[in-house]
């Protein structure tokens, strides 16, 4: 039973193609068959999040146009080999691509594959509307910010208007310090707010920008942020996952201290 | 520690950023703006006040989500609440 994920956000800069990045990795770590459509046409970037950049020769503009057969255009990632990225034009734009188009790539992807996920654009044009076409499943991902949760309530209600059956929230860049100082709104809040499924939340980790600088998503790693991003790919498996949390592990003279830094407040 | 708390700041910007989001999205939902949003309480206000004497500083109205009733679907739906202060006040 293959499931076509799309992940989508409204707002630009809050995670999207790292998310897609480390869910898809996620996913191949354990055992899944997943490929990974940038469908973000006119701005690559999920080939560089994946560190695939080198090995592109077709694209998803060259699968629908017939140029080429989707077996070619797909590249295997360097370390899974039942991980595939299918990489977005970059002369072209979103209207090269039309929903029914999109809808049939997603249909012939998902004989071959466990997990389709689909890297939406920003925004909630064309390229939203392509993103959406053949899923049946959204993850929307977003900040703890006003404009980022804005931005979301905004797709969820587009998502509900196309009748998507199944639509799930991560929250990403949890700061847990400064959601104890009472300075940034708490997961707890956002899924408050926003009144949809909890899939996850991802901390405020440097280990996002050290991996995306490597080109090596970190799903599955020590680091807090790998943790969570594999937690959330088992829970899309249907497993049951408890929520990870996203306190740094520390010693406890730094608890001590951080104690009595906040008393000080 | 836990009482430490009560010496903290109570409008800490992440009660700032709920309280605004709050609104903010009330008037996203409703595809309407905050004036017309007080069109419409205002003219609640109007047609129930004909038939019982009502809190109006207390009547709050909001646009939210809710499970459909006759599928899993969630729907938008305009919340009412109204406190009435006397009922025996019916006018025919």
């Amino acid at each position: 039973m293959s499931e076509v994920i799309v992940i989508t956000s409204g707002k630009g800069g809050v995670g999207k193609t790292t998310t897609s990045a480390n869910i898809g990795t996620g996913l191949a770590m354990l055992g899944k068959r997943v490929v990974l459509v940038d469908a973000d046409i006119g701005l690559r970037n999920l080939d560089v999040v994946m560190g695939l950049e080198n090995r592109i020769i077709y694209n998803l503009v060259d699968v629908i146009e017939g140029t080429c057969r989707i077996k070619q255009a797909l590249i295997r990632d360097k370390k899974k080999s039942n991980l595939y990225l299918l990489p977005s034009a970059q002369t072209k734009d979103k209207t090269a691509v039309t929903p029914q188009q999109m809808k049939k790539l997603t249909e012939e992807l998902k004989e071959q594959f466990d997990y389709v996920i689909v890297d939406c654009p920003a925004g909630i044009e064309q390229g939203f509307r392509n993103a959406i076409a053949g899923a049946g499943h959204a993850i929307v991902v977003t900040t703890p910010e006003v404009s980022a949760i804005r931005d979301a309530d905004r797709i969820i209600g587009l998502l509900e208007a196309a009748r998507m059956k199944k639509v799930e929230l991560i929250v990403n860049r949890i700061r847990s310090d400064m959601v104890h100082r009472g300075e940034m709104m708490s997961m707890e809040d956002v899924v408050e707010i926003l009144a949809i499924d909890f899939l996850g939340a991802v901390p405020d980790d440097e280990n996002i920008v050290i991996s995306t600088n490597q080109g090596e998503p970190l799903a599955g790693s020590s680091s807090l942020a790998g943790q969570a991003y594999l937690n959330i790919a088992r829970r899309i498996t249907g497993e049951k996952v408890p929520i990870l949390d996203l306190e740094p592990s520390q010693s406890l003279w730094n608890k001590l201290r951080q104690a009595l830094v906040r008393a000080n407040v | 520690m836990r009482w430490f708390r009560f010496f903290r700041k109570k409008n800490a910007s992440r009660e700032v950023a709920k309280d605004r989001l709050k609104l903010l999205l009330v008037s996203d939902r409703a595809g309407c703006t905050p004036d017309i949003m007080e069109s419409i309480k205002n003219d609640l206000i109007h047609v129930i006040s004909k038939y019982m004497e009502i809190d109006t500083n207390g009547l709050e109205i909001k646009i939210t989500r809710t499970a459909s009733e006759d599928s899993r679907e969630t729907v938008p739906a305009l919340y009412a609440n109204i406190p009435i202060v006397n009922l025996r006040n019916v006018k025919g």
